[in-house]
């Protein structure tokens, strides 16, 4: 390699690390605001915004979930094993809004401090079965989720 | 240089045009082969998923789509740097080839993630990091082209190119670990786990299956446009005017 081509490769190199470090520092700065959701302990400890719109992240609690009559309406508890927050959605869920799923919701705190949400977002896990093997899986353990009817 | 003589031949834009019309057909046959395959036991063989039934089988597309994506970026910007330090004219044509095939490539992995993410997520569109991440790269793509085709100049306009290229490449590590990094809608790594993967074999099969003929697609579509690009860079050199005359 003669000297001018080395040359073009430490400027390569010096760009691609510059770029690099200016990229790692400006996502550490922002880190906050890259954050999807926060966890119901995040919520409670008061590290989510108020007065705003923000998201909150968890798992929906087994048995949490109550339809109000006029079908739309539904109240339910996410939780992320620790701590446990009561949500309020009026709205259509998505297919994979289930009791022991992940769920992403948005919306704000009302003064009685459960969280009203406009919005339901389902999360899934990176975890793909048939559901046979899901069935053996629960009987091996019983807090695995409930297989799709 | 280092091998001097031997690696510049294998380089040289004629040998590159023989070799790679040799390999096309072989890989075409392959490539639809691996398809045949991949379709069957993704869609007929695999079983549905616990969670989502038989809307999973999207993955068979989207996972090969967003790997794809990144590889071809890889390569965009591998070439970039090879024609930034050793001015290689094969070099220059790759990277003027591979990215409008990653900007397609991306384009399929967010629309084939949208139509799964409506019914399973209950949005479109989410802007979490991966996703974000995944657009930014669609418009690295685009920029690149852009500034290929606002160049008149070919081999300035790969210097100029293989800048940006090289520059974008910060984005690629942040794609892959961004489900790691921050609490994203987006799912974890399923295949790439160090312990064993979180996919039935039963599903991974046909996913790995169809990841090969993507890939085959890429390659053939990579060396169809390479070349393409040589004979417009060459058109003026003996070897291009030889194969002009040669054809009836």
């Amino acid at each position: 390699m003669n000297a001018k081509r080395r040359r073009r490769v430490v400027a390569v190199a010096i760009v691609v690390l510059g770029v690099g470090i200016a990229t790692a520092l400006a996502l550490r700065a922002f880190q906050e605001n890259l954050l999807f959701f926060f966890s119901p302990s995040e919520v409670l400890a008061g590290k989510a915004p108020s007065g705003r719109e923000f998201r909150l992240g968890g798992l929906v609690e087994r048995g949490s979930v109550v339809r109000e009559a006029d079908g739309l309406t539904v109240r339910f508890r996410v939780t992320d094993l620790g701590q446990t927050l009561n949500v309020h959605y009026r709205g259509i869920l998505p297919d994979l809004f289930r009791e022991g799923q992940g769920v992403v919701t948005r919306g704000r705190l009302n003064d009685a401090g459960a969280f009203v949400a406009s919005e339901v977002l389902a999360k899934h896990d990176e975890n793909y079965m048939p559901p046979e093997v899901a069935g053996s899986l629960k009987t091996a353990q019983s807090n695995t989720p409930r297989p799709a009817p | 240089m280092f091998a001097g003589n031997a690696l510049a031949s294998l380089l040289a834009p004629p040998r590159f045009y023989r070799f790679s019309g040799v390999v096309l057909p072989w890989l075409s046959v392959l490539c639809a082969a691996l398809f045949a395959l991949g379709l069957y036991s993704g869609l007929v063989l695999a079983p549905p998923d616990y969670q989502q039934g038989d809307s999973y089988r999207i993955m068979f597309v989207h996972v090969p789509a967003a790997w794809l994506s990144m590889f071809a970026y890889l390569i965009l910007a591998g070439a970039g740097f090879m024609a930034l330090v050793w001015r290689i004219k094969l070099a220059e044509a790759v990277a003027a080839g591979v990215a409008p095939i990653g900007a397609s490539f991306t384009l399929l992995a967010l629309v084939t993630g949208a139509l799964w993410g409506k019914p399973m997520w209950g949005a479109w569109w989410v802007w979490d990091a991966r996703l974000t991440a995944e657009l930014i790269l669609l418009f690295l793509y685009l920029g690149y082209i852009g500034l290929q085709s606002a160049i008149a100049d070919t081999r300035q306009a790969a210097r100029a190119g293989a800048v940006l290229a090289l520059v974008g490449v910060v984005n690629i590590p942040i794609i892959h670990y961004s489900v790691i990094w921050w609490s994203t809608l987006h799912q974890g790594p399923t295949v790439s786990k160090l312990d064993a993967p979180s996919i039935h074999a039963s599903m991974l099969a046909p996913l790995l299956l169809m990841s090969a003929a993507f890939l085959l697609v890429f390659v053939i579509a990579l060396l169809l446009r390479t070349r393409a690009e040589l004979l417009a860079r060459e058109r003026r050199s003996a070897w291009v005017q030889a194969l002009l005359e040669g054809a009836p």
